[in-house]
């Protein structure tokens, strides 16, 4: 039959377009690279890199979280806050005598319950997520305040600070755990029945129910994930600094997690985009903060520069995905 | 006003469209397409999905460009095309299927949407309203320009539509499918409403798919067929076997397909439905459907029928009744419940409530049964899952060159045939299926009826509920009759006789025709 010579023709474009998709982004991270190593001269060494692998990592891990949220059309204003209460409890755990090293699963936990309850609020109560994340942004900005009296907590003797500060094969810890949550996200996104659930609640909700998907579940979940990884990324930032300030830790943290999130692709309504577009975007966020600094731009144009570029490498993005989809 | 008389075919047509081709990167959506419009005359466009008509009245309306050497001719004087707004100034209005009104604004502020009366920059309500009455009152409309169209029903808002339209002057109407979403009432009232219009001068080109309503209305009809104009025939030539072999390019003898046989009582019943009911759409409804059988549910749009489905499928909540399935009863309180039971439900709003336009035709058909195919309890069998969609391509044959495209890229029928396979991959007993042809060609549609009839054979049992009358007629074996949400009646073929038409209208409007269809 011709339909069969044809299918295989039409199979590999299809998913040579949706890597073209995935990957939309990367021409412009790698122009930047360039451009700053061009300005600067120094941006492509070894050591610049890790830096910036190290900058980026944490905002991967929330921006990871944050893709499960998006692709169902809902938003986390709350991961900020998350991980500066995160934080705070990771440090005070560390400070107990010989069993320093539960901060990190407190810091997770801590992470997933505060998840736990906005994805429940959302799912059951049927809240609508701005909102509902927008409250719990404000109420764990206080519990952060509230756990270390509204104080810095230290601890110089940190069980876990190789997290931060250590690397593996000359990869830093913090890049590598951000890989690792990439990779599983990856998984859970495609290979998985939940996956795979996930985007259908994002396409089209009410045919998602007639289907027979429990949404309210998908949506626990997704919650949950982006609460969970908030906590992760609260135990990298305290492993990093060796303290946390429940006031100062994480504030705005959500915007760059977004705008990582939007720039890989993803559809703010829901239902389209990948984890990979994610990476990519919160690795373009890092390597303009780092390369403007090496430049020598200072503090206030490098917000500046920032804003306009996400703007225009998303409208370059639509611009470029229209001209595909004609032809 | 420039309306020109309603007399001969001598006259200068008010619309003339000459060679009009438009290609796509190599798909070619026109080619060669003319086609000739005068004033007054109700001219009904027909053809399959994907024929070529909406391209064409893209053209038309300025939201596409036609490719070199085609040509519009308004009142014999060409015209620039590709531009929406030059459309507009020559006096050409589409209203389209999808209504394109801001609810939380009022009838005159949508009626002036965009070309807004105003002094500074300051609406002007008053002369917003004074202009808006008298078209309002010229349809003989009755609400007033202050009505929020929130509060409109889907037929007064297709009214404001046209309010709209007049507003610019237009001279051209486009319709495209406008009484899908009509009840019967409603559409009677645009039908009055365009013979108003054609006594103005006004011309209007009406899209549909159904012929009662090209017989009732159409001076002409034009058909085109894969991109290319076929013919067009005069209201005397008018026949349904004429159009309908114009359309498809072949004959249909055997247009609806029932060879499975209707069971004689003895079968065994499936699904037994007892007193269901929400206690407000939904009111005691009981019957029982038998294995191989097609049952269909007929009423007018807003009868319950699909209440009641949702009902029986756990969609919404019952609050009354029972559901038996091979004698088990059954607690339903979720789709998923029923499903696992052996019910599926097709619903009657397939991109709405049915697809996921963004995902593949692999993932549409799988998507309900993905965790039964998993390995270690959730990760995908991609393998299994193309498997599934192969063979529901070929089975259904769902017309596609991959089974890795999204299914949004599909025609309607096609559409409807994935999400029909997604259904029976459930392996149901009994499936439900809602209005299963609406919005879909007549090639597809006959496709539809033979895989029905294929499901009953092999002793599915089927409830189909329809709007279409002849499709009852053509593929029950007997039909309930809904109105106001009760079941009034069951109708029933006899061997050589088919289920009487007569026998389901009287029973669907009732003695209160009236008050049924206000409701509705």
């Amino acid at each position: 039959m011709t339909t069969i010579q044809t299918d295989s023709k039409a199979k590999n474009k299809a998913r040579l377009g949706s890597t073209l998709t995935a990957l939309g982004m990367l021409p412009v991270l790698i122009l930047l690279a360039i451009g700053f190593h061009l300005l600067s001269g120094r941006f492509l060494s070894v050591n610049n890199l890790s830096i910036v692998m190290q900058q980026a990592s944490i905002n991967t891990v929330l921006a990871a979280g944050m893709t499960f949220v998006i692709l169902t059309g809902g938003i986390d204003l709350s991961v900020g806050s998350i991980l500066a209460a995160s934080a705070m409890v990771g440090v005070i755990v560390s400070l107990w005598p010989d069993i320093g090293m539960l901060g990190v699963p407190a810091a997770i936990g801590v992470g997933l319950a505060c998840g736990l309850i906005n994805g429940m609020i959302i799912a059951f109560l049927k809240l609508p997520p701005f909102i509902v994340t927008l409250g719990s942004l404000t109420a764990m900005r206080g519990i952060a305040r509230l756990l270390g009296n509204d104080t810095t907590v230290f601890n110089p003797d940190l069980p876990f600070d190789f997290i931060g500060n250590g690397s593996l094969f000359g990869i830093p810890w913090l890049a590598i755990i951000a890989i690792v949550t990439i990779l599983v996200s990856w998984f859970i996104l495609k290979r998985t029945v939940l996956g795979n659930w996930i985007y259908a609640v994002g396409g089209n909700v009410e045919a998602a129910r007639l289907t027979g998907i429990k949404v309210p579940l998908v949506l626990l979940f997704v919650y949950a994930m982006s609460g969970l990884f908030s906590g992760l990324g609260g135990a990298m930032s305290a492993a990093r600094l060796y303290a946390a300030n429940g006031l100062q830790l994480g504030q705005a943290y959500e915007l760059d997690a977004i705008a990582a999130v939007i720039l890989g692709g993803t559809s703010f309504v829901g239902g389209i985009g990948s984890i990979w577009g994610t990476l990519i975007g919160a690795l373009i966020i890092a390597v303009l903060s780092n390369g403007l600094i090496l430049v020598g731009v200072s503090d206030i144009w490098q917000y500046i520069i920032k804003g306009l570029v996400i703007i225009v490498a998303v409208a370059l993005d639509r611009y470029r995905a229209k001209g595909l989809s004609r032809t | 006003m420039s309306a020109a008389p309603l007399t001969s075919a001598a006259a200068v047509p008010v619309l003339e469209m000459r060679n009009i081709s438009k290609t796509f990167g190599t798909t070619r959506a026109l080619s060669n397409v003319s086609f000739t419009v005068h004033a007054g005359e109700v001219h009904a466009l027909m053809g399959e999905n994907g024929a070529g008509k909406s391209t064409l009245m893209k053209v038309l309306s300025g939201a596409y460009t036609a490719d070199a050497g085609g040509e519009i001719l308004i009142d014999g004087k060409p015209v620039v095309t590709g531009d929406p707004n030059k459309a507009k100034e020559n006096g050409i209005a589409v209203i389209y299927q999808e209504l394109s009104l801001a609810p939380n604004l009022s009838v005159a502020q949508n009626m002036f949407l965009g070309a807004e009366p105003s002094r500074f920059g300051i609406l002007d309500r008053s002369g917003m309203r004074s202009q808006a009455e008298p078209i309002l009152k010229r349809l003989g409309l009755g609400f007033s320009a202050d009505t929020m169209v929130a509060t409109l029903s889907l037929g007064e808002r297709q009214m404001v539509e046209i309010a709209r339209a007049l507003t610019t002057n237009a001279r051209i109407i486009v319709m495209d499918e406008p009484t899908t979403s009509l009840t019967t009432r409603e559409t009677d009232r645009l039908f009055e409403v365009i013979a108003s219009l054609k006594a103005h001068g006004i011309a209007i080109i009406y899209i549909s798919h159904r012929m009662e309503e090209i017989y009732q209305l159409a001076d002409r009809v034009s058909v085109l067929r894969d991109s290319a104009y076929v013919g067009t025939l005069e209201r005397s030539d008018l026949s349904a076997a004429k159009l309908v072999s114009m359309m498809v390019g072949r004959d249909l003898s055997s247009f609806y397909k029932k060879e499975h046989s209707a069971p004689a009582g003895e079968k065994a019943v499936v699904l037994s439905v007892r007193d269901v009911g929400d206690g407000r759409r939904v009111h005691q409804c009981s019957f029982d459907v038998h294995a191989g059988e097609v049952m269909g549910i007929a009423g007018l749009v807003g009868s319950g029928r699909t209440e009641l489905a949702r009902l029986i499928f756990g969609a919404d909540a019952k609050t009354s009744g029972t559901v038996v399935l091979n004698g088990r009863e059954l607690n339903i309180r979720s789709p998923r419940d029923a499903m696992d039971a052996g019910i599926a439900y097709l619903t009657e709003d397939r991109k709405g409530l049915g697809l996921f336009l963004d995902m593949s035709i692999t993932d549409n058909v799988n998507v309900a049964v993905i965790g039964e195919d998993a390995r270690f309890g959730s990760v995908l069998d991609f393998a299994k899952a193309r498997q599934r969609a192969d063979k529901a391509v070929s089975n259904l044959s769902i017309r596609t060159n991959s089974t890795s495209i999204n299914v949004g890229a599909l025609s309607g029928g096609n559409q409807q045939k994935a999400l029909i396979a997604r259904l029976l991959e459930t392996r149901p007993k009994v499936i439900i299926l809602d209005e299963p042809t609406r919005g879909v060609d007549v090639g597809a549609k006959s496709e539809i009826y033979r895989i029905i009839d294929e499901l009953a054979r092999e002793g599915i049992a089927i409830v189909l509920i329809s709007s279409d009358l002849p499709e009852i007629i053509g593929i029950a074996d007997r039909a309930l009759v809904m109105r106001e949400g009760r079941i009034v009646g069951e109708v029933k073929a006899a061997p050589g006789a088919p289920i009487a038409q007569e026998a389901i209208m009287t029973l669907s409007t009732g003695s209160m025709t009236d008050k049924v269809q206000e409701e509705a």
